[in-house]
């Protein structure tokens, strides 16, 4: 029983420790400022953080995948998708086939890139780079202002909100609940299915995993597409939130994923790490930024320093505890 | 057959893709647009007479990026790549300016008071300043990476994150323009016809080929690069290479924000050097040293910023709006990466084989 329980340990440690300091956080938070004890500040965090929620899952999944994987380009993605929806939707196009197509659009965003990084050899950094650089150029070339949403389906979507069961006026919108479903969709894929036991090999070491005859390429590919995917939705979800586009959306939202994959548990050679630990780490993220808005005199800045202090505390104990784990 | 040799040295230099890919572009130019590389003489009424012309142009918008290239190429020769730089160029751009003039927003001040052409710090405190703030930034991506053994991508973005932060920090957030005009110098004065600038870093760069040349350091930063262990167990101390490489990284990314800060007369935290770090792996990359670290080219790396520079000054004289530059940028990296990838290689040299064989089999 003790045994198996330090291997729990062991196994799960940097995402136990990010539940820890996300419910620390939280905790000290409340402590300072008692309004934030209120339900609906938790559910705000999720209504505030939908789309980093979205773009993190994704970004998990191709860290994971090793080999220096990242994914640089979910910001312009989601830059792209807002803003070619808004100009599709103002040329009246009906929002069931604008939605379909924005997904299709991320999904083949990602492939290509996953091709480029599979068949062209091409360091994951760079490549994604250029899908950065041409996702948000594209969508400035669509428009170089903000365009307006005012579909009848969008503004429901983004203004009707569900009541949570059990707690009185506490509530989030029908976006929100897209990532906890996609994050609940992830967990099966990486822990139950063939698919994410290939990301996990690879991430490990590629090499031996294309020795063991697991399909790397196609997976490779998959894993970037699966990355576009989600942040097609976080695009989605970002335009239902301001019901605009614009091609300055989501400036740096590559950065907080990073740092919230790390803060995560994540590591970023890849192999170790799951979701789980990433959804806390967008927890923390909007937990910082709550707190702010709570103290009210801090300036937009802290937001930054803190995220970066906390993803340094993240690896402090990370690389401790793989230390430690390297020893026993 | 010596013909041949010849060709396949030239080939396989460091130096021939980035210098084939800038002709490339200049060819395009010439073809395309002739004027680009007409050079005039101006008078200028406040900097007196200077060259002027397009390709006084890439170099003197270019001189930060290129700075920041020269110090990411020793990084990413020794193994490793430093995200932080833009961050560091916003923070060494907050500084001079707050020496400057530490009036800050949130205060009511005259504006006679904010817009004299003063200094509160001598101007060389203010460089001395700025170069400190960038060695500290950089010492401290050093130590974690070869201490806290943090792995470079990690270690730079926690200074990539937290930097703009520190830098609208020091400037309590605002945008703050300068008004003191012997700091305009840096970015805008001329030595000799040509802009400052380019004297800048020539000497930067001439001090770090020294550096790299004719000390070993620049030896021990390829056996770093190609495996720390084994240079570790020959005797070096790997871990002072890596440190060296990251301040002398962090000082250049604090004089391209002084050189910044002076061209566009002011400082803001959130856009100062934005993308410069993307732009320096870009250019570094082009300029053929590999992301795995090892071997390396200063001047090659200098020459894939230069190319960067020269295509954001052609797309503009072509009249593309600014937005939309990203897209063609964009397009750079595609044929970047399908001229530098494996397969197109494989294809060139087949090419050059093919036709080597047969010069052989004529003579």
């Amino acid at each position: 029983m003790r045994q198996q329980a330090k291997l729990f340990l062991l196994r799960h440690g940097p995402v136990l420790l990010t539940i820890v300091v996300f419910v620390l956080v939280y905790f000290v938070g409340s402590q300072m400022y008692p309004a934030m004890q209120k339900p609906q500040v938790f559910f705000n965090l999720f209504i505030n953080d939908a789309s980093l929620l979205l773009v993190s899952i994704g970004m998990t999944m191709v860290i994971l995948s090793g080999e220096g994987g990242i994914d640089l380009s979910v910001g312009g993605v989601i830059a792209l998708v807002s803003t070619a929806s808004a100009a599709l939707l103002r040329g009246g196009m009906s929002p069931y086939t604008v939605l379909p197509l924005m997904i299709v659009l991320g999904i083949a965003f990602g492939a290509m890139q996953g091709w480029i990084i599979q068949y062209l050899k091409v360091q994951p950094f760079i490549a994604t780079l250029m899908g950065l650089y041409l996702a948000r150029g594209v969508a400035y070339i669509i428009s170089l202002t903000s365009v307006t949403i005012t579909d009848p389906v969008y503004k429901q979507m983004a203004l009707t909100p569900v009541y949570i069961p059990f707690l009185s006026n506490v509530y989030i919108y029908p976006t929100t609940l897209i990532g906890p479903i996609m994050l609940l969709v992830t967990i099966y894929l990486s822990f139950f299915t063939r698919f994410g036991r290939t990301i996990y090999a690879m991430g490990s070491n590629e090499q031996s995993a294309v020795l063991m005859g697991l399909p790397v390429a196609r997976t490779k590919i998959l894993v970037y597409a699966f990355s576009g995917f989600c942040s097609a939705l976080g695009g989605i979800v970002f335009s239902m939130a301001l019901l605009a586009g614009y091609g300055q959306f989501a400036t740096g939202m590559e950065l907080d994923s990073i740092a919230a994959v790390v803060i995560g548990g994540t590591s970023l050679s890849g192999g170790i790490g799951n979701v789980i630990g990433t959804l806390f780490g967008v927890l923390i993220h909007g937990t910082i930024v709550s707190i702010l808005q709570f103290n009210g005199t801090l300036s937009s800045w802290w937001t930054r320093i803190g995220v970066g202090l906390l993803t340094l505390v993240a690896i402090g104990i990370q690389s401790i505890y793989y230390i430690r784990q390297k020893h026993t | 057959m010596k013909e041949t040799s010849f060709l396949k040295r030239i080939r396989d230099s460091q130096l021939f893709w980035p210098l084939a890919a800038w002709a490339i572009i200049l060819i395009f130019n010439a073809i395309v647009m002739p004027d680009f590389f007409e050079l005039n003489i101006l008078d200028d009424p406040v900097y007196g007479k200077h060259f002027y012309g397009n390709l006084i142009d890439v170099f003197n918008n270019g001189a930060p990026l290129i700075l920041v290239s020269i110090g990411m190429t020793l990084v990413i020769a020794t193994g490793g790549v430093d995200l932080s730089v833009g961050a560091v160029i916003a923070i060494s751009a907050a500084m001079g300016t707050v020496l400057i003039n530490p009036a800050l927003g949130n205060q009511l001040i005259e504006n006679r008071i904010l817009t004299e052409n003063t200094t509160r710090t001598p101007l060389p405190i203010i460089i001395l300043a700025d170069l400190a703030a960038g060695a500290a930034c950089g010492l401290w991506n050093g130590l974690l990476v070869s201490r806290a053994k943090i792995q470079p991508m990690v270690a730079t973005l926690i200074l990539m994150v937290a930097g703009r932060g520190i830098a609208q920090l020091i400037t309590n957030g605002q945008i703050m323009t300068i008004y003191y005009t012997p700091y305009f110098w840096f970015g805008n004065g001329y030595i000799l016809y040509l802009p400052v600038s380019i004297f800048i870093v020539a000497v930067v760069f001439i001090a770090a080929w020294l550096l790299v040349r004719k000390t070993p350091i620049g030896l021990f930063i390829e056996s770093v690069g190609t495996n720390a262990t084994s240079t570790f167990y020959s005797g070096i101390n790997e871990q002072n290479v890596k440190l060296l490489a990251y301040t002398f990284c962090g000082i250049c990314a604090a004089i391209a924000g002084l050189i910044f800060s002076s061209y566009v007369h002011s400082a803001d935290g959130n856009n100062n050097g934005l993308y410069y770090e993307l732009d320096a792996i870009l250019a570094v990359v082009m300029g053929g040293t590999l992301m795995t670290g090892g071997r390396f080219s200063l001047f090659s790396s200098v020459i894939g910023a230069v190319i960067i520079w020269t295509f954001t000054v052609t797309v503009y004289s072509l009249g593309v709006p600014g937005n939309a530059l990203l897209a063609a940028k964009a397009v750079l990296v595609m044929l970047v990466i399908l001229l530098y990838s494996d397969y197109s290689r494989r294809l060139i040299s087949r090419l050059f084989a093919r036709k080597g064989t047969r010069h052989e089999t004529a003579s």
